[in-house]
């Protein structure tokens, strides 16, 4: 009997404990959740069955027989439809990666501007912000390319035969190093001269510390790098790297550091509209800072560069990380757009393909597959740097 | 010339998004289309009794028993009260949209002849502007009724993207275009040179065969949009642009200075270009089929817009009458009225009445009729027999 009760007492309790309402709440999600993707699984491989549409990734291996204009790895159009993809996906990384160092530069640049005393440059910076917060990027991407690039002057009988660089509508050239026989021989000995050189600076910090005596870190490190540099020319007799200087073929240019129009339209759009909100991430991070701070700074001395990168920044880090991630993924989202203008990322590779094949359920499949790696590792690279700026306690 | 491009924006911006759009819901729609595709089965599953026992169903067109039901999409189609058609709308004398929002061109024509056919009113088309690396995703997953843009027949778009053609309606080949004052005459001469190409199309896996055929490196620089790649071309960032041969002068009469540009002697490939349906609707298919057969049937027979409804009156040839309808029940087999090729002719003319308005000699394109003569006149073009 008492025991009975108790049982009762026991349910009763556990039906007002809310609790045990949240968790029977999340369990129906998560059957919801079940039975929608069941759902929609079993009416896509039905309607791809009515529709005689097949599903498999055989398809990847088959010959692509398309050419792709610009590529940093190797390719022909011998290869397969899985290798046309890597290809893309290479050159999407390539916008992405840059364009994120890029506008993080650019966006700190601009967001310490909407900061400053100075009123021209505040207003300039806000302009800038409002501009190119406030349009669509793919206008961006058009103007970059249409009204931009394809308005340098173009390749003709004026165009000099030889140049340090060239900007025309076919892109530019830009003079550029290439390596040497003996360029393998320079950076083995660059490369050991400065490992000894820190193993010195080291050690006569720990002498001036220790010991007391004067450390002059910069002379030892420094003779140790020159030293490697005359051993190396004595040994070679050469310079490191020969300068490659473009050229005009006809009608063509040749040599040096060769950029596409495509490229470098596209890596300035994506640059300069995430900046734009890197920019306000900055300002408000850096307006986190409470005014105490800054008073302390200045009343111990310290210089403004100091104090903005010793005292400002390292605590404005810690509100300016977590949306920065955000306008890095969108960076990387936002170049799928690069086939409006004709640079060839893993969306145009995937357009050309489903075109090709009709494996459009399967291309998307990869194409979200490959968005999703770029994004979460990006998250988690940048999940890493949150913690390390996370204040810690002792 | 200079707001030329910046008016463009507009459309190709919409174009791109649109194409993000629609091929990422795609995936989606053929997921959740489950409840729309089993109605479909129901009614494709009892419209057989139907056409079993035509003169219950339909008293009122019952002169003859052999008048089919309309099933699977024709009978979507009618229920509809309109023809989905997917086209570019981009390119003059196939598909373009003036100003007021009109369509007008060849491809154009097409929908409409089948609008015709179906509802004896060629205005009951809905025109889908669509990329070429659109096309054959919105036929084969049925959100569009008929494809009729600029699409080369293929092994490969009939077995594995499922497309089922229609008649050819245009024999073609792809060239190549290039600025006069280039001096450029040969392919060999774009050795290491940039052509401009718009992908979704045969036009650049003919491009990346005929370069390694010969052995030559050159730089495709690709665009997914039509206007994109001729402004591209336009601007100078290619020595020379690739498409259909028609596609060419087509593009080349939007350019600013149309003369400035010519098309090369070499043919890269043939591009018999055709509408197409979504395969697995043999009725579907048979309309489309039966109208451009019509269309050339016509020709050969001699009737045109203007002369039908005389020829109809005076003819005692019973080939030409059975044609038109007046007698036998060739249209009913279709499921269409009977006298669909009398009225497709009336609205819409014959092939030449066709081709002479929008591509040949009373357009502002002039493209010779080449193979496009009919198969007694020397030309390709042949309707099998209506009988
Ligand atoms: N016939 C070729 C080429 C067709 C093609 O690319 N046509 C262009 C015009 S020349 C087009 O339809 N473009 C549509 C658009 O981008 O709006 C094929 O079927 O692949």
């Amino acid at each position: 009997m008492a025991i009975q009760v108790f049982g009762f007492k026991n349910a009763l309790g556990l039906l007002r404990d809310v609790r045990f309402w949240r968790i029977v709440g999340q369990l129906f999600f998560v059957l919801f959740l079940v039975w929608l993707g069941t759902t929609l699984w079993h009416n896509l491989t039905l309607n791809l069955q009515k529709a005689g549409i097949q599903i498999g990734l055989n398809f990847i291996q088959s010959q692509a027989s398309f050419d792709i204009g610009e590529r940093i790895i190797t390719y022909s159009p011998t290869d397969s439809f899985g290798r046309a993809l890597f290809v893309g996906f290479v050159n999407t990384l390539r916008v992405t990666g840059i364009g994120m160092v890029l506008a993080t530069l650019l966006g700190l640049v601009i967001g310490l501007a909407r900061l400053s005393d100075n009123w021209l440059i505040e207003q300039l910076a806000k302009l800038y912000v409002e501009v190119f917060r406030n349009t669509p990027l793919l206008l961006q991407l058009f103007f970059w390319y249409f009204a931009g690039f394809a308005k340098l002057p173009s390749i003709d009988s004026n165009t000099p035969p030889s140049s340090l660089f060239y900007l025309t509508n076919r892109g530019l050239a830009l003079t550029w190093v290439s390596a040497t026989a003996a360029t393998g021989i320079w950076i083995g000995l660059l490369t050991l001269a400065t490992l000894i050189a820190i193993g010195l600076w080291q050690w006569r910090r720990w002498l001036r510390i220790e010991r007391g005596v004067a450390s002059r870190t910069w002379l030892w490190a420094g003779g140790a790098i020159g030293l490697g540099i005359i051993l190396a020319f004595a040994i070679t007799r050469a310079s490191p790297f020969e300068w490659n200087v473009p050229r005009l073929n006809a009608t063509e240019l040749e040599g040096g550091l060769q950029i596409s129009p495509e490229f470098t339209s596209l890596l300035l759009g994506v640059t300069f509209f995430i900046a734009s909100f890197i920019a306000e991430i900055v300002r408000a991070g850096i307006q986190s800072v409470p005014k105490g701070q800054w008073e302390a700074a200045k009343s111990l001395g310290l210089k403004p560069g100091v104090m903005l990168s010793k005292v400002i920044l390292p605590q404005a880090l810690r509100v300016i990380i977590p949306p920065l991630t955000s306008q890095y993924l969108n960076l990387a989202k936002g170049t799928s757009l690069a086939i409006a203008i004709g640079y060839p990322d893993i969306y145009f590779v995937a357009n050309t393909i489903f075109n090709q094949t009709g494996r459009v359920v399967e291309v998307m499949l990869i194409l979200m597959a490959s968005y999703l790696g770029v994004n979460l590792i990006i998250s988690l690279i940048m999940n890493l740097v949150n913690y390390s700026f996370q204040i810690k306690e002792r | 010339m200079n707001s030329r491009p910046s008016l463009r924006f507009k459309p190709q911006s919409t174009n791109v998004l649109r194409n993000w759009l629609s091929i990422s819901t795609i995936a989606l729609l053929t997921a959740l289309a489950g409840c729309a595709a089993s109605n479909n089965q129901s009614q494709t599953a009892s419209s057989p009794a139907a056409s079993a026992s035509p003169a219950a169903s339909s008293p009122a067109a019952s002169a003859s028993p052999v008048q089919v039901e309309p099933t699977g999409l024709l009978a979507q189609v009618l229920s509809r009260s309109k023809i989905i058609c997917g086209t570019s709308g981009k390119v003059p004398g196939f598909s373009f949209v003036n100003t007021q929002g009109e369509y007008s061109g060849f491809d154009v024509d097409i929908c409409r002849a089948v609008a015709v056919a179906v509802f004896n009113d060629p205005s009951k088309v809905e025109f889908r502007q669509l990329s070429a690396a659109q096309r054959f995703t919105s036929s084969q997953t049925g959100s569009i009724d008929i494809i009729s843009q600029t699409a080369t027949v293929t092994i490969s778009r009939e077995s594995t993207v499922g497309v089922a053609f229609g008649p050819v309606i245009l024999y073609d080949g792809q060239g190549l275009m290039v600025k006069k004052n280039s001096g450029i005459t040969k392919i060999e001469q774009l050795a290491g040179k940039s052509v401009c190409v718009q992908t979704g199309s045969t036009t650049i896996l003919n491009l990346t065969d005929q370069f390694r055929k010969r052995g030559i490196a050159y730089k495709p620089v690709s665009f997914d949009d039509n206007n994109a790649t001729f402004a591209a071309y336009q601007q100078g960032r290619c020595e020379a642009v690739t498409a259909d041969r028609s596609g060419l002068v087509s593009n080349r009469s939007k350019l600013p200075n149309p003369d400035e540009h010519t098309i090369l002697d070499i043919v890269l490939s043939k591009e018999p270009l055709a509408p197409g349906v979504k395969q697995g609707d043999p009725q579907w298919a048979n309309v489309l089929n039966w109208v451009v057969y019509v269309l050339i049937q016509a020709d050969e027979f001699g009737i045109t817009s203007k002369n039908v409804d005389q020829i109809a009156q005076s003819t005692k040839d019973p080939d030409i009458r059975r044609f038109l309808g007046l007698e036998g029940d060739l249209g009913k087999g279709l499921a269409l009225k009977n006298d669909y090729a009398l009225q497709v002719i009336k609205q819409i003319g014959n092939y030449s009445e066709v081709y002479d308005r929008n591509l040949g000699k009373d357009s502002p394109l002039k493209l010779e009729r080449g193979p496009n003569k009919l198969w007694t006149d020397g030309g390709l073009l042949y309707s099998p027999p209506f009988r």
